[in-house]
Order: C-alpha cells, then sequence, then structure tokens
C-alpha cells in the first residue's frame, strides 16, 4: 500500500527550512525587540488571518511559534507550512471487514498531532456496532476488552472533510476553510472559540481546548505543520487534517502507518490508480450520514 | 452642547440619587454583578474548563440565557406596534420603558455571547472590515450584525425622545419614526436570525425543525410581555410612575394568546417526533422521559411545563388576575417557565444524544451560574438606572433650565404623553 503517494511539486525538499532561515535573519531586528512575553501577546493580538498574511508576517509568525515552543518545551520545532499539491483530492477509505477495533489509529494519531493528555483530546473514535446495524447512533465508543468482539463491527469515525463542510459555512470568521486538496482546516490564532463550527459538525469530529492542551517536553513531536499538529493554544478548536504536515510531504498519515490489520487506505481520489480511486470504483462503498450531503471523504466498505 | 454635557451630568446625579429602597436594591444588584465578575476571572484565568461545557454539549447556559434575552428584546414591538401603528394612548406613555428595557436585554445578550468565548479578545475578528465576517454564509455573522443594530436601534429611539422631552421642545418625527417601524421588522428578525442559529443544521435533528422561528417568536410573546408587567408593577409600586390598568390587561390579554400558541407548537414538535418514531426521537425521548438512564433534564423541563400551565391559570382566572401582585407571580412563572423550555430545555438536547450516539449531561457549573447570575444582575441594574432617569424626565423632575415647561401637575401626570 505505500505506493502512489502524491508528489509535492512546491516543496521539493518537503520542508522549506533554508527559506524560514533566510526570513529568520531578514527579521532578526524585529525578533530582538519582540522577544518580551509581553509584545508577543500584541503580536498575537494583531496577527492577521492566515491568508492575509505576507511572506514577512509568516516569517515573524512561524518564529513566534517557535520561540514559543523552545521556552515551554526546551525543543526546536520543525515548523512548515506545506501547500496543497495542485489536482490531488485526499480520502480515505476503511475496511470494515478488517478493522478489528484495536485504536491502534486512535493513539497514533495523539502522540503525531500533538494532542492535549490531560484532558485527553483524541480525533479518532472506534464505534462498536452489533452485526445488522451501521446506525452509529446506536453504537458504543466506550467499549473496552480485548477485541474484536463476536458480533460486532467496529467504525473509525474521525473528521470527514467533507466537500460540503456545515462547519466551514458555520464559522461567523473564516477561521476554518476547505483548502484546494479536499483538506478542512483551522487557523488556530485566528478562531474565536465561539464553537458554532461544533454545533454544525454531524460527525462529531471537532474538538475544542476546554483547558490549556497539556503536553510533556518528551511527548512533542516537533514535525509540525502550522495549519495541522504544531502545539495549539487554549480556547480554540481542533480537529483531524489528514496529518497535512506528512500527507502533502509524500508521507502516509500517522493513523494509517499505525494501524496493524491494514483498514486504513489513504490516498487521491483524483488519481485513478490509487487504493482509494480503486476502493470507491471497484467495492460497495458508503459514507456516513449521506443524507445530510455534506459529500464526506472517508468511505467505508466491506471486503 | 453644553445643554447636552449638562443633560448627562443631570441623569448621571439622576442615577445615583433615591430612597433607601433604591440604594439598598442597587447595592444587592452591585453586589452580584462583583460575584459574576470574580466568577469570570476565575473562567478567563483557567479557561472555559471551569464550566460544565464539554465536546458533547458545547453549549450551556450561556447560550441558552443568550437565547432567552433575544426573545425579551424582541418582545418590545409588542408593545412598539399598538404604540406607533395603532397610535394606542396608554401603551405610549409607558413605551419607552419597553424599548429601554429592551436595550438591557440586548446587551445582556452579548454579553452572554462574550463570555462563551474561548478567545473574547479577538472579538474584532468579527467586526466587518477589520476582521473576516463570514457574511453572509454564517448565521451567526448575521446574529451579530441584526442584534448590534437592534441595540443602536433601541438606544436610539428612546434616547432621542427623552432628551428632546429634556429639552422640553417637540421631536422631529422624522428622526425617530423611520427607526421605529424599522425596530418592528428588526424584532422580528433577532429572533428569527437566532432560531435559524440552531434550525439550520441536519446534523442536529431536535432543532433542524422549520417551526423553530415561530416557537420563538411566540415563546418570545409569552415570557416578553410577562416581564413587562412585572416591570410596570414594580415601575408603578416602586418608581412612583403611572401605569394604566389597560397597560396591564392588554400585555395579559397577549400572554394569554401566546402560553396557548406556544403549547401548540411545542405539541407540534412533540407530535412528530414520537409518531413518526424514528432515530430522530431520541433527543425528545431524553428531555422528557430520559434515555438509557439518563434523565438529568427530566424534571427540569416538567416544572417548566408546568410552570406554563400555572401562569394561564392564573392569567386566565379572573379571581386570580385582578390583583396586581397575583398577576405579578404569574407573569414570573411564565418568565421562568419559557427561561426554562427554550433555554437550556432546548439547546441541551439539541446536543443530545450527540450524531456519534454519545450521552454526556450537563448542568451549569458553580463558576457558570455565578457569571449568570453577574450578567443579569448587570442587566437588571442597567434597566433600573435607565428607567429611573427616563421616568424623571418623563414627569418633567428632569428638565433642562432653559425649559419653559412647567413641572407637570398630577393630573397631566397621568397623562404623560411623549411622541
Amino acid at each position: 500500500m505505500a505506493d502512489r503517494i502524491p508528489h509535492n511539486p512546491e516543496h521539493p525538499d518537503g520542508l522549506g527550512r533554508r527559506d524560514f532561515l533566510k526570513g529568520l535573519l531578514a527579521t532578526a531586528a524585529t525578533a530582538t525587540v519582540t522577544a518580551s512575553g509581553c509584545s508577543t501577546d500584541w503580536d498575537r493580538f494583531f496577527q492577521k488571518h492566515y491568508k492575509e498574511l505576507t511572506a514577512e508576517d509568516k516569517q515573524r509568525v512561524f518564529d513566534r511559534v517557535k520561540r514559543e515552543a523552545r521556552e515551554r518545551f526546551n525543543r526546536e520545532l520543525n515548523l512548515q507550512d506545506p501547500k496543497p499539491i495542485p489536482g490531488v483530492a485526499f480520502a480515505f477509505a476503511i475496511s470494515l471487514s478488517v478493522c478489528n477495533g484495536n485504536r491502534a489509529c486512535v493513539h497514533a494519531c495523539v502522540q503525531e498531532n500533538n494532542q492535549s493528555r490531560e484532558p485527553a483530546i483524541q480525533y479518532i473514535k472506534v464505534i462498536e456496532l452489533d452485526h445488522g446495524t451501521l446506525n452509529v447512533e446506536k453504537g458504543d465508543m466506550y467499549y473496552e476488552g480485548e477485541v474484536p468482539r463476536p458480533g460486532k463491527v467496529y467504525l473509525p469515525v474521525q473528521c470527514n472533510q467533507c466537500d460540503n463542510p456545515p462547519c466551514v459555512k458555520a464559522c461567523p470568521v473564516e477561521a476554518t476553510w476547505k483548502e484546494k486538496d479536499g483538506i478542512v482546516v483551522i487557523d488556530y490564532d485566528w478562531c474565536i472559540g465561539c464553537r458554532y463550527c461544533m454545533a454544525a459538525c454531524p460527525y462529531e469530529a471537532r474538538r475544542f481546548n476546554f483547558a490549556t492542551p497539556s503536553l510533556q517536553a518528551h511527548e512533542l513531536n516537533t514535525n509540525v505543520g502550522y495549519l495541522s499538529n504544531r502545539p495549539r493554544p487554549r480556547g480554540v478548536v481542533e480537529k483531524c487534517h489528514f496529518c497535512l504536515h506528512r500527507t502533502r510531504n509524500e508521507t502516509y498519515p500517522a493513523c494509517v502507518e499505525a494501524c496493524p490489520t491494514g483498514a486504513r487506505k489513504f490516498g487521491d481520489l483524483n488519481d485513478p490508480d490509487s487504493d482509494v480511486s480503486r476502493i470507491v470504483k471497484d467495492k460497495r462503498v458508503f459514507v456516513l450520514k449521506e443524507e445530510l450531503q455534506t459529500l464526506p471523504r472517508l468511505f467505508y466498505y466491506f471486503d | 452642547m453644553g445643554t447636552y454635557l449638562r443633560y448627562w451630568v443631570q441623569m448621571i446625579r439622576c442615577a445615583f440619587s433615591g430612597t433607601g429602597l433604591y440604594y439598598a436594591w442597587m447595592a444587592a444588584l452591585t453586589l452580584v454583578v462583583i460575584a459574576g465578575g470574580y466568577a469570570l476571572s476565575l473562567q478567563l484565568d483557567e479557561g472555559l474548563v471551569v464550566t460544565n461545557m464539554s465536546d458533547q454539549v458545547s453549549w450551556g447556559a450561556y447560550i441558552a440565557n443568550f437565547t432567552y434575552l433575544v426573545g425579551i428584546a424582541a418582545a418590545a414591538v409588542i408593545l412598539v406596534v399598538p404604540t406607533y401603528v395603532f397610535h394606542h394612548k396608554d401603551l405610549k406613555e409607558v413605551v419607552l420603558i419597553a424599548e429601554l428595557m429592551a436595550a438591557s436585554a440586548m446587551i445582556m445578550c452579548l454579553l452572554f455571547v462574550t463570555v462563551d468565548l474561548g478567545h473574547p479578545e479577538r472579538f474584532l475578528h468579527l467586526a466587518p472590515g477589520i476582521g473576516r465576517l463570514n457574511f453572509p454564509r454564517s448565521i451567526l455573522a448575521w446574529d451579530v450584525i441584526v442584534l448590534q443594530i437592534y441595540l443602536l436601534i433601541n438606544l436610539h429611539v428612546p434616547g432621542y425622545l427623552l432628551y428632546k422631552k429634556y429639552l422640553g421642545s417637540e421631536p422631529t418625527r422624522t428622526y425617530y419614526l423611520p427607526l421605529v417601524f424599522l425596530s418592528i421588522l428588526w424584532a422580528v428578525s433577532i429572533h428569527t436570525v437566532t432560531a435559524f442559529l440552531y434550525s439550520g443544521f441536519g446534523g442536529r435533528p431536535f432543532w433542524n425543525s422549520a417551526i423553530l422561528a415561530p416557537r420563538f417568536l411566540v415563546s418570545a410573546f409569552a415570557s416578553g410581555p410577562s416581564l413587562l408587567i412585572i416591570v410596570f408593577a414594580a415601575v408603578k409600586r416602586f418608581g412612583g410612575f403611572p401605569v394604566k390598568d389597560s397597560v396591564f390587561e392588554y400585555l395579559r390579554k397577549v400572554v394569554m394568546v401566546a402560553i396557548p400558541a406556544n403549547f401548540f407548537l411545542l405539541g407540534c414538535e412533540v407530535f412528530k417526533d414520537f409518531y413518526t418514531d424514528s432515530t430522530h426521537v431520541a433527543s425528545m425521548e431524553y428531555l422528557f422521559f430520559g434515555l438509557y438512564g439518563h434523565a438529568r433534564l427530566v424534571p427540569y423541563i416538567w416544572t417548566g411545563l408546568a410552570l406554563n400551565l400555572t401562569a394561564l391559570i392564573v392569567f386566565a382566572t379572573p379571581r386570580l388576575r385582578q390583583r396586581r401582585l397575583r398577576l405579578a407571580i404569574g407573569a414570573f412563572l411564565c418568565v421562568v417557565g419559557v427561561w426554562v423550555e427554550k433555554g437550556m430545555g432546548l439547546i441541551v438536547p439539541g446536543f443530545l444524544p450527540t450524531p456519534m450516539g454519545d450521552l454526556v449531561e450537563y448542568t451549569p457549573s458553580a463558576i457558570e451560574i455565578g457569571v449568570c447570575m453577574g450578567i443579569w444582575a448587570l442587566g437588571a441594574a442597567l434597566f433600573t438606572v435607565m428607567a429611573k432617569v427616563a421616568i424623571a424626565i418623563m414627569r418633567g423632575d428632569l428638565r433642562a433650565a432653559s425649559s419653559a415647561a412647567p413641572r407637570l401637575s398630577a393630573a397631566e401626570e397621568a397623562d404623560v404623553s411623549l411622541a
């Protein structure tokens, strides 16, 4: 399954670290001025929306994000901002015949994406369903003990990256939007924390940082994307972003790599030879709550 | 300009002088506001984790109170229409009080939304031009706009008329009448938009109902006039302001129609969900009977409905309604009953069970209750001060030195008319 992860021509080396160094030098003067915590707060207060940041603004912001991580974790972030790959539409196909409910994906996701450990925030929920129903509302997401249990089907749910996302429509400040490759992202520095998107989401995919996310220095994954897994502030909404810092850099999402059963397939729907394209074409696939016309990018099927 | 400054100085002086009872009332409210401020400081310090909201029930008491108060604000239209469209003389004497109540309710609404934000300091992101207001796609963006315009209208109209009265000059109709008519439309629109906040989502079947906006308006026309009955009774008793019996009678009749209409609309919702008996009945079941052993809202909602029914009985029984105190008690039951039903009785079951079948119950935390009480007390204090000053101006106690208008005689006082 390690074939056909799309190539990103905009980031040939995947990192753009050299650009960062350049910018760092260019803004060295500003950086010294803004080194104190107080001006950092003002910087953040006046920070513009992600889409309005100039290249220099971005350098300043990225510099601040890295400095904050240094202060908090005493570790250096490899902060990137990979752009969508032109012509790519990412999607998941999950085999419910194969998934056995072991939740390895859940744990890998938490580690990869620097989610708060206490209170625990998880992007993926695995729902245990009785044979004979696919109604997720009748399932159990708190099952414990050895899996798979007889007579049960396990259905992992995460952000469906809807092509017609109700959450994006709901956000009053455009802090969440759909990118060209279909991934719905959040600008954590723009979100006002009203949680209207959470009311709008029919898949319960969004999480809110009610408390300051807690993360130990040794738990920090330093390979982070600006719109994905960088350490989040308190009071903003977050969710699955298809590991865009990995997938836009030709790597599979953490949950796919962690899954011991091979139930998860990830790839480009626009590539007719990708796993997901073939599955959508050849298997009998379904999506959750199809009647809502959200057009999910998370397909389920039975082998 | 000098006159205008003097006007403000006089108003502020008026706000700080009063009877012992007035001082006691304001001191009590101030204490509650301070307690609420302390609760809010804890929330700002720790984050919304001090509330009992969760990823499952992501809105709670704050948004419930917000929703309810939009209705209270909208209900001013119940007095505005007969006053300005049908020139009802008795109502004209008290309509400014209703408009000031709408303005106070609107300020409370904005406060309730603000304390619910994870990042209230980012409010400028909502400002058109400065931020990125997602208009017209986001209904919340619509709500932000219509609520603030309604607040401005309800500050301008009474503000202008009172200033003119203070000066002893006739108000210019074109300076306020167009806004009065706009406010009629606007009152309906604020509550409609607030209902659309909820009813626009396919993923929340409990809210996804076409009659939510009519329900909101009808229940507002029960709770709003009920609150006005209490306010007018208090103004008459303690404020020394004449409120004619016909005003109480008019409001009572409005509530008499609105409570049964509200029951009817609720009944339509109940029928649709229970008779269809699809998976979408789960929220209704949770609310009225409990689901999978979770039943925290059951006594709450039945109490709310019982309060509304009792209020209706009080309003309909001649022996009970003829005494003003009893009528005010009946009105209070309706105010609380609707608050239960369209507050948390509407918000919480919209989230439960969750779209993925989870069920995490919610009751507000002590801090949430503290913040809520603080905002209610602040709203009550604002309204008391505004009403006190307005009454002083309307009675002619507070007027410009140059104003030749003599102090009203007792007979004229009963005939105070503004527009």
